[in-house]
């Protein structure tokens, strides 16, 4: 079984994330690393060809040069080898585009199961795996608090406000899980000296059939009219906990809460 | 004049409040016209009436239920193709934001998701970066499909009589392919919607898992309870309550943060609260900068005689 798991470079939610002039998130301002979330999506392959015979996890990328170091991130975990799609017209693209690149993609690496975390932590949409269903016609199974593959099919567990589901789909299959579903490994020194090995191979537009036109900034369906920093929240007054308890009914009190 | 689609979200035979903040923010655009998938309540037609809708149109289709939501968006995109929309206003739950992402790309439009508020025009702010930046932004092709995030605006009624219609669609197989095999409804906790409360108490790590006093500070205040993922992920209290960058994002009147030290991934959900409350231990905490009112202190003894106090208040 071949498994592609979608991971994105994104910047470190930790550091100081801005906007370049074009409106477009900027990816120089601090550094780059494999999105948390997609961690656990490459969690999830590695345990499912950890329990299985000849179960091959390839991690996928879309993105400018430096996106190759979420997938050496992955190869570190445990993923046997990488593909990163990168040529400049690319920058800026929209969610349209970048499911239509990415469906094109996974048409040519021809997986059964294409595994994506639930959301990037830079553009937070959480709309990719199911536009890429969209477009290759496949099942989404997204949100698994749990994943597992059996029998030519994927079952997972979604655990949302009001009910704990069981959802089922045939392969091939797009799925999506969640941070519940198990914590990502940490790469081993072993895993970090084996990754130097490993097959990455980068594909441009012209191996998925795209033209450079279709994609980027310009071609994009919608615009970014405005960007500007929120303004920082006044510090407030902070008291020891001997006052505790009337600086909080005063408050409470202030704002009619009570 | 011309018409927004809007999806209205329901329980019970009733609207749920974020659908009248679709209709609210569909006013200012066109028309508004409210899908209702899989109950045909006259309560419900009544209700979006209330707040402006001036048609109604329910599908029934028995592929709404029991598949993932591939089936909502072909029966959305039908509906698109007949009335042509000016635009397309979605809840943004993870469903809405699939069915929007899918429907974007069935009709050929731009997408904007988690948008706070929605222009006459149709552009868009949304609050990004952990809510450190704030982004207009519009569609530019196609009719809009636009996710709005749920409590970001006040519903207003403008009282309509809407007309009621119900709409046959046409589901393919290729839609019915996520099935939900079960389903395990859970057990309501009795207290406000988590993103719908004008108070929240959320507790962290500094419970150490004791959330008896977390829960009766929300009861006292009517509020909702929610948790950080650090709470979450030790087991202490479910996953539909993560407030943070992977679980709910909540803007109430007051957010009280009960022994969080306010990572950035848990600001991301409770940035843009109109109050802050923090009690934390450690003075240091990054709450304490975001906070209206920081108290430094051991939160197992400052919830209680603050809970006594308000009690002793109301007598």
């Amino acid at each position: 079984m071949k498994i592609v798991v979608l991971a994105k470079h994104v910047p470190d939610a930790t550091g100081e994330r801005t906007f370049a002039p074009d409106g477009t998130v900027d990816r120089t301002a601090s550094d780059g690393l494999l999105s948390e979330l997609d961690e656990y999506a490459v969690e999830q392959a590695l345990q499912i060809a950890d329990d299985g015979d000849d179960v091959d996890v390839v991690v996928m990328t879309l993105g400018p040069d430096d996106a190759s170091d979420a997938i050496k991130r992955a190869l570190q975990m445990g993923a046997s080898a990488g593909i990163h799609i990168v040529d400049d017209p690319v920058h800026g693209s929209d969610a349209l585009a970048t499911s239509a690149l990415l469906a094109e993609a996974i048409k040519r690496a021809t997986p059964d199961l294409v595994i994506c975390g639930m959301a990037s932590t830079d553009g937070t949409m959480g709309v990719i795996p199911a536009m890429v269903a969209e477009r290759l016609g496949w099942p989404a199974v997204t949100l698994g608090a749990t994943l597992s593959v059996a029998d030519g099919r994927v079952t997972i567990r979604r655990d949302d406000d009001v009910a704990s589901s069981t959802i089922e789909a045939e392969l091939p299959a797009i799925v999506s899980v969640t941070d519940q579903s198990g914590e990502a490994r940490y790469p081993s020194m072993r895993g970090i000296l084996a990754a130097k090995k490993k097959p990455v191979e980068t594909w441009t537009l012209a191996d998925l059939g795209i033209d450079g036109s279709a994609v980027g900034l310009d071609a994009a369906w919608s615009k970014v009219l405005q960007t500007s920093p929120r303004p920082a929240k006044e510090a407030g007054r902070v008291v020891e906990e001997e006052n505790g308890t009337s600086a909080f009914i005063d408050f409470l009190t202030a704002g009619k809460y009570i | 004049m011309s018409e927004v689609l809007i999806v209205a979200e329901h329980v019970d035979s009733h609207v749920s409040k974020p659908a009248l903040e679709l209709l609210t923010l569909a006013r200012r655009i066109g028309e508004p016209v409210a899908v209702v998938f899989g109950d045909t309540s006259e309560t419900i037609a009544k209700e979006l009436g209330e707040y402006g809708a001036v048609r109604v149109l329910t599908v029934t289709d028995p592929a709404m239920d029991g598949y993932l939501v591939a089936p909502q968006a072909e029966a959305l995109a039908q509906i698109a193709q007949t009335m042509q929309p000016t635009a397309i206003l979605i809840t943004s739950t993870p469903e809405g934001k699939e069915i929007a992402g899918r429907l974007a790309v069935k009709l050929g439009s731009g997408l904007i998701t988690d948008a706070t508020d929605v222009a006459a025009d149709g552009s868009t702010t949304q609050s990004v970066f952990a809510g450190n930046w704030t982004v207009t932004a519009s569609v530019t092709h196609g009719a809009p499909v636009i996710t709005v995030k749920p409590n970001a605006i006040t519903p207003e009624a403008a009282p309509t009589e809407a007309t009621t219609e119900q709409i046959e669609v046409t589901i393919s197989d290729a839609a019915k392919t996520a099935r939900i095999v079960s389903r395990e409804p859970k057990r309501s906790s009795g207290r406000p919607e988590l993103t719908e409360a004008a108070v929240v108490v959320s507790g962290g790590r500094g419970t150490g898992g004791d959330f008896a006093a977390v829960e009766e500070l929300a009861d006292v205040l009517g509020g909702a309870v929610g948790a950080s993922r650090a709470a979450v992920d030790a087991g202490w209290y479910p996953y539909a309550y993560q407030i943070g960058q992977t679980g709910k994002t909540v803007s109430p009147q007051l957010y009280i943060a009960v022994g969080i030290s306010g990572a950035i991934q848990h600001r991301a959900g409770m940035q843009t609260s109109k109050a802050i409350v923090a009690v934390n231990k450690d003075s240091e905490a990054p709450i304490f900068a975001i906070a209206d009112l920081g108290i430094v202190g051991d939160l197992h003894r400052v919830l209680p005689a603050v809970i006594e106090a308000i009690k002793e208040r109301k007598g």
